[in-house]
C-alpha cells in the first residue's frame, strides 16, 4: 500500500558545516531504534562482548589456555561438588583451565569468521559486479563457473586441499574462502542487473560517466545493505565451519585453541566430564545466535519499507500499553483483513 | 513569440535523422528456436532545426522512446542516418561519443527513480562538469551550481540536501539542471511531465519554455498523448507501431488531421468541461496495437482502422507531403 | 443516464468526517483530515485531487484495505446506513466488501495472479462468493468477459494474464468486479497505466456498464477530464480535505475554490489553444505538519487575513458547497489567449 508522502518543501537550510552532528544524530537514531528491538539489541550486546572477550582476551583469562597442569585435571566447575574457585568452569584432562580456554577460544573463531567473510565477499563481489555489468558472454562463463562449485561438495574439496597442504589457521582461511565466494557473486549480480535498468545509472551513462564511475558511485552503494546482512548471516555459517573443521582436525592446530578443538577433544570425556564439551559448545551456539538475532534486525532497518512497518508496530504497541496503564482502551478503529 | 520558429529557415538542421531502423533481438522461443528480431523502428525521417520544439507522439509500442534513445546514441541504430550539427554520427563510439554527450542531454519521465537517491543535489548537478573534466571538485562549481538551481527555479538552499527532501516537480527541475549542466544544444525530453501531477505539469512545461528561449535549446519532446505537446511543440510528429504516420506545424496538425489515427488521439483526449465533453465526437477504435515480431503486412494501423482497404493490407503506404510541411502516409486521406 | 433520475432515497454509501493517520519515522502524516461525502444509487462520483491529497485512501479505507502503518483515526464509514466500524460492522463489512461494493485499481498487472488462467480467477470469485459450482462459474465468467467487451471469450477463459494487453487485462479485472453484481464500484485510478486510445476505450466500457447494470461508480482520478465525460456529481479533494463538491457542470463551469479553478486552467485542453499553460505555484502542504487554517493558503493568490482560519465545507448553491472563505471569486488573471497564428 502506498503511504502518502507529502512532499515535504524544504524550508530550512542546512550549513555544509552540520554534516559532522547530522552523522551523529543519525547513529544517534538508530541506537534508540535497536534499543526498541530487544532481541536485536541482545544480539548486538553478545556480539559486542564477544569481541572485547577476545581481544583482550589475555587481560580477561585468569590462565594461560594451553598450562597444563596434571594434579588439577577434569575439575568440575567450581558450583559443583569438588569443584573449586580456582577454575570457575573447571578442568580439562590435561589440567587445562575451560575459562580460559573458552575466552581464547573466541579468538580463532572470530578472526576466521570475520577475515574469511572479507575475503570470500570481496572475490565474490568482483565477480559478482563483473558478471552483472559485462553481462553477455563474461557473465555466462562466470555464472558456470559459479554453478559447477556450488554443485561440488564443499567439504570435499576443503578435505583434499587441506590433505595436500597440511592443515593450519592460513589454510583453513583461504580454503573457506575459497568454498564460500558464490553466494555474493549471485546476489551481486543479481542486483547489478536489476539496478542497471534504474533510470539514474541510466543518466549516469547520458552525461557521459565512465564505466568505472558508474559501476563505482551509481551501482556499488546499492550492495552496501544487502551486503551488510549477507554477510553477517556468512559470519556464522563460517564460524559453524571453523568449528566443524577444527572438531575433524583440519582446522586449528593445538596448542592453539578454538571452540571447535576443544569440543573435539572433549568428545572422549562426555561421560566422565560434561563441561568439556558443553562450554566451548555454547560458545558456539551462543554466538551463531546472537548473531542471527542482530541480522535480523539489521534486515529490517535497511527495507526502508519494513523498516516504515516496524515504526508503526512499535508505536501501536506502545500506545495500547499507555492505554492500558490509563485504564481505558481508545476507542481506535483498526481494521484488518483485506476482503 | 514562441510560434516564431521560422519554417523556412535557411539555417541547416541542428538533428537529421534519415530512414532510422532500429531492430531488437528477442529472446529464442523455446531452447532450440532462433533468436528472433522485431523492427521497434522502420524508416524514421525528421529534422530537427535550431531553437525548434519538435512534439513526438505515441502510445506504448510506438517506438516514441527508442527514437529518442536511438537519437541520443543509447540504441544501435540497425539502418538509416543520424546527422548531428553536420556530423554523421550514427556509428561514434567510445570516447568519442562520451565527448558528444556534451551536446545533446536527456531529460527522464520518472523524476523519482532517475536522481541517485544517495546524492546531494549539488553532486547530482555537477556530475557532468565532473566527468567531462571541466571541473576537478564539486566545490569548485558552487556558484554554477547555484547559478543552474537558481535559472530551474530551485531554492538555493538545495544543495546540500538529497532528492527524497523534493516534491515530484522538484525533482524534475533538478533532473533538468543536470541536463543543463553542460550547456548542450538539444535535449531529448522523454514524456517529462506525464509522471508528475496536473497543477506542477504546468511549471515544468513554462520552464522548458522559458529555458528554450533563453538559452535557444531544440527539444525532442516525447509525449504520449496530444494534450501537453500542443502547448510546447513547433512540429508534431505521430508514431504508430514503429512508423511514423503524420508530421505537421503543430496547428495544422490540430486543425487538420488527416491519418485517421492522428484523429483517433485527438479525440481520445479528454476534454474537462461536461457538456463539450458529452458533445464531442469520440471515435474510439478498437484493437490494440499490433504485434512486433509478426507485424501485418502493409499499413500497421490496418487492423484497427475504419478506412482500411485490400491495399492497406497489402502495400505500406509512404510518407507523402499533401501541403508544405505536413506529410502522411495514408493510401485513403 | 440523467442526473434527475438519481434517486432520493437514503445514500448508499456514506462516508463520515473519516480521519486517517499513517504513523511513520518523519511523524504523523493526517492522509485524511475530516472527509465527508455519500452517493447515492445509480450516481456516478468523481474523486479528483493530486497525489497525496488523500483520494486514494477514501477508497481504501471504504474497502477496508487500510494497514499498517495507517489507521482510522476517527469518522464514520456507513453502507445502507449501517456502519462497518465496531465489532457487528466488521462482520457486515466483511460480507459487503468485494460483493456489494467492488473495487477497480491502477495497475491491472499486480491485481492479477500471473500463474492462474483468467477463467480460474474470475471463477474463484464467482465460487467463493456465490457457491456456484464450477461449471457454472465458468459459464458466468464467460458471459462477464463477453460483458467488457472481450471477444472470442471462451477461447480466452483458458488464457493466462501476460497473453492480455494493458487495456485487455482492466477489463478481465472490471469483469471481476461485476461478477458478483456489485452495487457500487470504486475505480481507482483505471486508465491512468494505459494508453489514451486505450484509455476513451475503457471509460466508455464503465458508462455503459453504469447504465445497463445501474451501478454506483466512484471514479478516483487526477485527470479532470476523465471526470467530465462519465460523473454526474465532482468531489475535489486537497490535502486530505475535500474542498469542493457539486454537480460536475457546475464545478466545471462554475469552480468556486481557486484550487478548483486553479486545475482546471493548468490542465492542458485541446479546444483551446495557448502557448502558455497557467500553472499553481507550489507544492501541496506537508501533512506531518499540516498549515493552520485554509490549506490551500500559501499557493492562493486570494489568501488573506480570514484563511488563517479553516474554512469549512458550505454550501454555495444548493447542491454546492466549497471550503473557502472567499467562494466564486475568480482567483486567477485570465489567461492570455494567444491566437494561433500560422507565421
Amino acid at each position: 500500500m502506498a503511504i502518502p508522502m507529502p512532499a515535504t518543501r524544504p524550508v530550512v537550510a542546512t550549513p555544509k558545516a552540520q554534516r559532522g552532528p547530522a552523522f551523529l544524530s543519525r547513529l544517534d537514531e538508530l541506537g534508540r531504534e535497536l534499543w526498541q528491538d530487544k532481541l536485536g539489541t541482545l544480539g548486538f550486546a553478545v556480539i559486542v562482548a564477544l569481541l572485547l572477550m577476545a581481544i583482550f582476551a589475555p587481560l580477561i583469562a585468569p590462565y594461560d589456555p594451553a598450562a597444563q597442569s596434571v594434579i588439577s585435571r577434569l575439575k568440575p566447575p567450581a558450583w559443583l561438588p569438588k569443584g573449586s574457585w580456582e577454575h570457575i568452569l573447571g578442568t580439562d584432562h590435561l589440567g587445562r583451565d575451560v575459562l580460559s580456554r573458552v575466552i581464547y577460544g573466541a579468538r580463532a573463531s572470530l578472526l576466521v569468521g570475520v577475515v574469511v567473510v572479507l575475503a570470500a565477499g570481496t572475490f565474490g563481489v568482483v565477480l559478482g559486479l563483473w558478471a552483472g555489468f559485462k553481462g553477455g558472454r563474461t557473465d555466462s562463463v562466470i555464472m558456470r563457473i559459479v554453478d559447477v562449485q556450488v554443485a561440488f561438495p564443499g567439504l570435499l574439496l576443503i578435505l583434499l586441499v587441506i590433505s595436500v597442504i597440511g592443515p593450519s589457521m592460513t589454510t583453513m582461511i583461504i580454503v573457506l574462502a575459497i568454498t564460500n565466494w558464490m553466494v555474493y557473486a549471485r546476489v551481486v549480480r543479481g542486483i547489478v542487473l536489476s539496478v542497471r535498468q534504474m533510470p539514474y545509472v541510466e543518466a549516469a551513462e547520458m552525461i557521459g560517466c565512465r564505466t568505472s564511475r558508474v559501476i563505482f558511485r551509481h551501482i556499488l552503494p546499492n550492495l552496501i545493505s544487502p551486503l551488510l546482512t549477507l554477510g553477517i548471516l556468512e559470519f556464522t555459517n563460517i564460524v559453524l565451519a571453523e568449528a566443524a573443521l577444527s572438531f575433524l582436525g583440519l582446522g586449528v592446530q593445538p596448542p592453539a585453541t578454538s571452540w571447535g578443538l576443544d569440543v573435539a577433544n572433549g568428545r572422549d570425556y562426555i561421560f566422565v566430564a560434561w563441561w568439556l564439551i558443553t562450554f566451548p559448545g555454547m560458545s558456539i551456539a551462543i554466538t551463531v545466535l546472537a548473531v542471527n538475532l542482530f541480522a535480523s534486525w539489521v534486515r529490517v532497518t535497511t527495507d526502508p519499507q519494513e523498516r516504515e512497518k516496524r515504526f508503526a508496530y512499535q508505536r501501536a504497541k506502545a500506545a495500547a500499553r499507555r492505554g492500558r496503564k490509563a485504564g481505558a482502551g481508545p476507542a481506535s478503529q483498526n481494521q484488518g483483513g483485506r476482503s | 513569440m514562441l510560434n516564431a520558429v521560422p519554417a523556412a529557415s535557411p539555417a541547416p538542421p541542428l538533428l537529421s535523422v534519415q530512414g532510422l531502423d532500429v531492430t531488437y533481438e528477442t529472446g529464442a522461443q523455446g531452447f532450440w528456436g532462433r533468436p528472433r528480431a522485431f523492427k521497434a523502428l522502420e524508416d524514421i525521417s525528421f529534422d530537427l532545426r535550431p531553437g525548434e520544439t519538435l512534439g513526438l507522439v505515441g502510445e506504448s509500442g510506438s517506438g516514441k522512446t527508442t527514437t529518442g534513445r536511438a537519437v541520443l546514441r543509447r540504441i544501435k541504430a540497425s539502418a538509416g542516418k543520424i546527422v548531428f550539427q553536420g556530423k554523421d554520427i550514427t556509428n561514434v563510439s567510445g570516447e568519442q561519443l562520451r565527448k558528444l554527450r556534451r551536446n545533446m542531454q536527456l531529460v527522464f519521465q520518472d523524476p523519482y527513480a532517475s536522481l541517485n537517491p544517495r546524492m546531494r543535489v549539488i553532486d547530482i548537478v555537477a556530475e557532468p562538469l565532473l566527468v567531462h573534466g571541466l571541473i576537478r571538485h564539486v566545490d569548485e562549481a558552487r556558484d554554477r551550481i547555484t547559478e543552474l538551481l537558481r535559472v530551474v527555479g530551485l531554492p538555493a538552499d538545495a544543495h546540500d540536501r538529497f532528492p527524497h527532501a523534493f516534491s515530484g516537480g522538484q525533482r524534475q527541475r533538478i533532473g533538468i539542471a543536470r541536463a543543463l549542466a553542460l550547456q548542450p544544444e538539444f535535449i531529448v525530453a522523454d514524456e517529462p511531465v506525464s509522471a508528475l501531477d496536473v497543477s506542477v505539469r504546468a511549471q515544468v512545461v513554462n520552464l522548458m519554455q522559458d529555458l528554450q528561449k533563453e538559452l535557444g535549446l531544440s527539444y525532442l519532446f516525447i509525449a504520449h498523448d496530444l494534450s501537453v505537446v500542443r502547448h510546447i511543440s513547433h512540429r508534431v510528429a505521430i508514431l504508430y507501431a514503429g512508423r511514423m504516420v503524420e508530421v505537421a506545424e503543430r496547428d495544422e496538425l490540430y486543425d487538420h488531421p488527416i491519418h485517421p489515427y492522428t484523429e483517433a488521439l485527438l479525440s481520445a483526449v479528454p476534454v474537462p468541461d461536461p457538456r463539450t465533453q458529452r458533445q464531442r465526437k469520440r471515435i474510439v477504435y478498437g484493437g490494440e496495437i499490433p504485434d512486433l515480431v509478426n507485424p501485418p503486412p502493409g499499413c500497421r494501423f490496418s487492423t484497427r482502422c475504419p478506412l482500411a482497404t485490400a491495399q492497406c493490407k497489402q502495400e505500406a503506404p509512404k510518407l507523402t507531403e499533401r501541403s508544405p510541411g505536413h506529410l502522411v502516409a495514408c493510401w485513403n486521406r | 443516464m440523467s442526473v434527475s433520475a438519481i434517486s432520493s432515497s437514503a445514500p448508499l454509501l456514506e462516508v463520515d468526517n473519516l480521519k486517517v493517520e499513517f504513523d511513520t519515522r518523519r511523524g504523523l502524516v493526517q492522509g485524511l483530515r475530516g472527509v465527508t461525502l455519500s452517493i447515492g444509487r445509480g450516481e456516478t462520483l468523481g474523486v479528483v485531487g493530486e497525489s497525496g491529497s488523500g483520494k486514494s485512501v477514501t477508497a481504501q479505507a471504504v474497502m477496508g484495505l487500510i494497514d499498517m502503518p495507517g489507521r482510522i483515526a476517527s469518522g464514520d464509514i456507513r453502507w445502507k446506513g449501517r456502519s462497518l466500524f465496531g465489532r457487528d460492522g466488521e462482520r457486515y463489512a466483511q460480507d459487503i466488501r468485494g460483493k456489494e461494493v467492488a473495487m477497480v485499481f491502477q495497475d491491472p498487472m499486480t491485481s492479477l495472479n500471473p500463474v492462474l488462467k483468467i477463467g480460474t480467477q474470475i471463477g474463484e470469485v464467482l465460487e467463493r462468493h456465490l457457491g456456484m459450482t464450477r461449471a457454472q462459474a465458468r459459464n458466468r465468467a464467460e458471459e462477464l468477459l463477453a460483458a467488457v467487451g472481450i471477444s472470442a471469450p471462451r477461447r480466452r477463459l483458458d488464457q493466462h494474464p501476460h497473453e492480455f494487453s494493458g487495456g485487455m487485462r482492466q477489463r478481465v479485472m472490471i469483469a471481476m468486479a461485476i461478477a458478483c453484481e456489485p452495487q457500487l464500484l470504486i475505480a481507482d485510478e483505471p486508465t491512468t497505466a494505459l494508453d489514451v486510445t486505450i484509455q476513451a476505450q475503457i471509460l466508455e466500457l464503465l458508462a455503459q456498464l453504469q447504465e445497463t447494470l445501474g451501478l454506483s461508480v466512484i471514479l478516483i482520478t487526477h485527470d479532470l477530464g476523465v471526470v467530465a465525460g462519465l460523473c454526474h456529481r465532482v468531489a475535489v479533494m486537497y490535502a486530505g480535505q475535500i474542498i469542493e463538491t457539486g454537480l460536475a457542470e457546475d464545478v466545471f463551469e462554475r469552480p468556486a475554490h481557486p484550487y478548483t479553478q486553479g486545475l482546471l486552467r493548468s490542465t492542458p485542453r485541446l479546444d483551446e489553444v495557448s502557448d502558455r499553460l497557467v500553472s499553481i505555484e507550489g507544492t501541496p502542504p506537508n501533512l506531518v505538519v499540516p498549515p493552520e487554517g485554509c490549506s490551500f493558503q500559501q499557493r492562493c493568490p486570494l489568501s488573506g487575513e480570514a484563511c488563517r482560519k479553516a474554512p469549512r465545507l458550505e454550501h454555495i448553491r444548493p447542491d454546492a458547497e466549497a471550503a473557502c472563505w472567499k467562494p466564486s471569486v475568480p482567483a486567477w488573471a485570465t489567461p492570455l489567449m494567444s491566437p494561433s497564428m500560422p507565421s
